[in-house]
């Protein structure tokens, strides 16, 4: 899937991406001013596949999960960054939200045009014929993700248990 | 025996395992869950109904409203209305209106030592004070919590924080937290447990090591832990709670550790962090004059019982600058009853502060009260993000309960230990 990237730096916090004075609100009111503090075109400007490429720490700060919601709601089809913000990483998982570490960000550019494989697990920079690898997920959250998020994990899970228990 | 870690003890006994490596994921038995108003009902109920299950254990699960409260907003009392209801149809412990969720779980005998424990808030940390490992999970995985009374952990390193020797006067847990902010930045924890440790840490009461688990969050940690000791058991005591077998519950030596930062605590100065980060920390001494617009006294962070004391010592038989604004938002009722009977309340209102309600308040920045467009504020809570507590162009500087003091009398950010008085230095 071909989308562009939005840049961003280090330490991206969980204020500028699900602000507080909108949290009393829902996911669309929320997606709606995510990140305009630092960028204030952002959710305007998204459009369904993009990519969104951050620095260190990505999602630091509160644990409100509406954070990775509101990126999901736009359309990014996955944040990827150097490193990330332990609550952030896990919420975008259990949502659905892959989020990929990549250690060699430094050639990425905002605006660059990328193509994301998932499966195989690259970012490529179509402009630049350059091709970024981005670390596994653990044996554990690719199973989550692959099942669309914690819910329909859990689901999946029941429904297996209860076919047990009857012997279906 | 081999040598094992606080963290590795707790997650052990909670995963049912002899022994885990660093690193190893397992899945954890949850002693208690504890949920807030805006990650709370609102949002882990529509999951519980889609998934058809109810909770696994109501006795496990506290609710405690706090980011909306007082409700100031249409959708705000709304929330705080499906929280109510909620509490009563799940038929969970609530503390509604009592204060925020770190400070009321704790002194309302939730809390004991070796308990495995999530939190819906990312200062849930706080409760590595009481030897807990607990630590913040979002909406969606507490609901998972809520249906199976299980979570998936990955097995943390710990990087061990000795603080030698002790605090000089006027300074307190925020400016050691601060500094560590400074030193290892905000990802210094990398989602590893902290543990505290040292002679500093052992002076401290049971409020002010809070402060050092809570702010743990701003390191990038997963837990924030102190070993339980005496000083632990007698608070525990005093809640009505107990500690039993505490005494084996620490770190053993030659334990297997990430990193062993030691600081010395006697060097300490007060630490003031620059907008908008707490890792921008430098000692009060090197900021010049900065003036102020408003000065905030509240979160779990820095509004205990312990943080109005102090400040209140500072501000006793003074007045604040004359275009100044003093918040103080009490963390907790049961902390602003008594420091009303002792006089402290009656210290901030003479010196002309505004008191708000024991809620999340500016802190979170949920309600109608936040800071307007370009003031500068000097702040007692433990983020100072862009645009958190108000508008994008205010500027939040962090302190700790003196340092907000002092600064609210100077009308710019002072060192506090130019208005300790003799009470302060003996305490």
């Amino acid at each position: 899937m071909s989308g562009r990237v939005f840049l961003f730096g280090d330490n991206i916090d969980t204020d500028v991406l699900a602000p507080g004075q909108y949290m009393k609100g829902g996911i669309k009111m929320i997606a709606a001013h995510c990140l305009e503090t630092v960028r204030p075109d952002f959710a305007g400007s998204v459009r369904s596949g993009d990519v969104l490429v951050g620095g260190r720490n990505f999602g630091m700060g509160s644990s409100r999960e509406q954070a990775a919601e509101a990126l999901k709601h736009l359309g990014l089809s996955a944040v990827i960054a150097k490193s990330f913000a332990g609550i952030f990483y896990r919420n975008a998982i259990n949502l659905g939200l892959p989020v990929l570490i990549a250690h060699d960000l430094d050639a990425v550019a905002d605006d660059d045009t990328a193509d994301l494989d998932l499966d195989a697990g690259t970012l490529r920079l179509v402009d630049r014929d350059k091709t970024i690898k981005l670390e596994p997920l653990p044996d554990n959250l690719k199973r989550m993700l692959a099942d669309g998020g914690l819910v329909p994990h859990l689901k999946k899970r029941f429904t297996a248990e209860r076919e047990r228990e009857t012997g279906l | 025996m081999m040598a094992t870690t606080l963290a590795q003890k707790i997650i052990c006994r909670a995963a049912g395992r002899d022994a885990i490596t660093p690193g190893e994921v397992v899945t954890a038995r949850v002693d208690l869950a504890m949920l807030h108003d805006s990650g709370g009902p609102r949002r882990v109920e529509p999951i519980l109904k889609d998934l058809g299950v109810g909770l696994w254990d109501k006795n496990k699960v506290v609710l405690i409203s706090d980011h909306f409260v007082p409700g100031d907003t249409d959708e705000g009392a709304h929330i705080l209305e499906l929280t109510r209801q909620w509490a009563k149809e799940r038929k969970v412990a609530f503390h509604d209106g009592e204060g925020i969720c770190h400070v009321v779980l704790p002194e309302r005998g939730h809390l004991k030592p070796g308990m495995f424990v999530v939190g819906g808030d990312s200062h849930s940390p706080t409760g590595g004070a009481f030897g807990t490992y607990m630590f913040g999970v979002g909406a969606t995985e507490m609901a998972g919590v809520l249906a199976t009374g299980e979570i998936w952990i990955k097995m943390p390193d710990t990087i061990l924080i000795e603080w030698q020797n002790q605090l000089c006067e006027g300074v307190t847990a925020k400016d050691m937290m601060l500094a560590l902010c400074g030193k290892l930045g905000m990802d210094g924890g990398q989602y590893q447990a902290v543990e505290y440790t040292g002679d500093a840490i052992t002076a401290l009461s049971m409020q002010e090591r809070m402060t050092l688990s809570n702010m743990a969050a701003e390191l990038g940690a997963q837990a924030g832990l102190i070993a339980p000791d005496e000083t632990t058991a007698a608070y525990l005591e005093s809640v009505g709670s107990s500690a039993p077998d505490w005494q084996g519950l620490r770190t053993d030596p030659g334990a297997e550790l990430l990193a062993h930062h030691v600081f010395d605590a006697a060097k300490l100065a007060p630490q003031v962090a620059a907008p908008h980060s707490p890792a921008n920390a430098a000692a009060v001494t090197d900021i010049s004059d900065t003036p102020v617009d408003v000065a905030y006294i509240g979160a779990c962070t820095g509004a205990k019982y312990i943080d109005l004391k102090r400040a209140a010592n500072i501000l006793r038989n003074r007045k604040i600058a004359r275009r100044i604004e003093l918040m103080v938002a009490p963390a907790s009722r049961k902390d602003q009853d008594r420091a009303t009977s002792e006089g402290i309340m009656k210290v901030f209102e003479d010196a002309g502060a505004q008191i708000l309600p024991n809620a999340c308040g500016i802190c979170a920045g949920y309600g109608t009260s936040r800071l307007g467009e370009d003031v500068t504020c000097i702040s007692s809570t433990a983020r100072n993000f862009k645009g958190r507590m108000g508008a994008a162009s205010s500027k939040v500087w962090l302190g700790s309960p003196l340092t907000v003091a002092a600064s609210a009398i100077a009308g710019r950010i002072v060192d506090p230990r130019d208005f300790l008085r003799a009470e302060e230095c003996v305490s």
